[in-house]
């Protein structure tokens, strides 16, 4: 896959266990439902961008927060398919918490 | 369109309008009444936006085929490629090139609302946007794949990515077999926006 910004930020790195927070709150959340307390690992580490829940609101983002690709079993979120399938998600990291292996 | 011009000096459609578009007119209106933004600069967007097409993809796609240091390039660095190839693709924060081969195979969706990458694809078709795709790609994407008549082996990996930030994504797809020694313009025609997003091939080799 294509280039990372910058590999060097951020508490987690690839191959990394990670739970996504199973949180709510009212604002501009772009972690979608579906993937909320589900399991996966850190695929890559895209960079640091400016944190949307603030620009949504006219604020201006700071601090910067670390995206990460991570990936997830298909069969680890929906339970029903054997195949080998995968579903990858940019997940900031104040949505991530570390999974024992 | 059938139009009528309205006290205020231009044109609204004349049919039944939603209640989306009613809102849009009224603050079009808006704007223009308080000199935000012209008419011109409405003009020249529209040309902006309509100016972007899946052209541009497929130039890019069909140069990584025939040209592997091109390639190498393309997938390090897009943004800095786009440029290098007169596409501007300045507009988007970040943008990631995933590679299709024999074994694994990538479909974009954006489950959250229409993320796309716009300045290489143009505008995305209403299916992108619809919850009917954006639903059921995270779930049942062989099946989706399905309905765009691609019926994958069981042994073919599949990686759907869901591009929920401010990354935007595009499949460089597997180049057709039979097309050894064609020119890129040739080559180009076969790579469809669809094949771009990942959810079909690209077209056949038809020899001529």
């Amino acid at each position: 896959m294509g280039r990372t910004l910058n590999a060097e930020v951020g508490k987690l790195k690839p191959g990394d266990r990670v739970t996504v927070k199973f949180e709510d709150r009212p604002g501009h959340l772009r972690t979608p439902w579906y993937i909320r307390g589900k399991t996966g690992w850190i695929e890559r580490v895209h960079g640091e961008f400016l944190n949307p829940e603030s620009l949504a609101y006219g604020r201006d983002g700071l601090p910067k927060k670390t995206l990460y690709l991570v990936a997830f079993n298909q069969s680890d979120i929906w339970g029903r398919t054997s195949n080998a399938d995968k579903l990858l998600v940019d997940i900031y990291e104040h949505w991530l918490d570390p999974a024992s292996n | 369109m059938t139009t009528a011009t309205t006290e205020h000096g231009h044109d609204h459609p004349k049919h039944e309008l939603s209640h989306c578009a009613r809102r849009i007119y009224a603050i079009r209106d808006l704007l223009l009444e308080k000199g935000v933004i012209t008419e011109k600069d409405i003009q020249c967007q529209i040309e902006y936006q309509e100016a972007r097409s899946p052209a541009n993809g497929a130039k890019l796609v069909a140069r990584a085929w025939v040209d592997p240091a091109f390639k190498e390039r393309f997938m390090a660095d897009p943004k800095a490629v786009c440029a290098e190839m007169g596409i501007d693709a300045s507009a988007i924060n970040e943008f990631v090139v995933l590679e299709n081969t024999e074994r694994v195979r990538h479909m974009v969706v954006c489950t959250l609302c229409s993320c796309y990458p716009r300045p290489i694809l143009g505008r995305p078709p209403d299916w992108y946007k619809s919850f009917n795709y954006r639903q059921r790609s995270v779930v049942d994407p062989r099946g989706v794949m399905r309905e765009f008549g691609l019926d994958l082996p069981d042994d073919v990996e599949v990686r759907v990515h869901d591009s929920t930030a401010d990354m935007r994504y595009l499949v460089l797809p597997v180049r057709p077999a039979g097309t050894e020694g064609w020119s890129e313009a040739d080559l180009a025609k076969l790579v469809t926006r669809d094949s771009m997003i990942g959810v079909m091939d690209p077209l056949p080799a038809i020899s001529e």
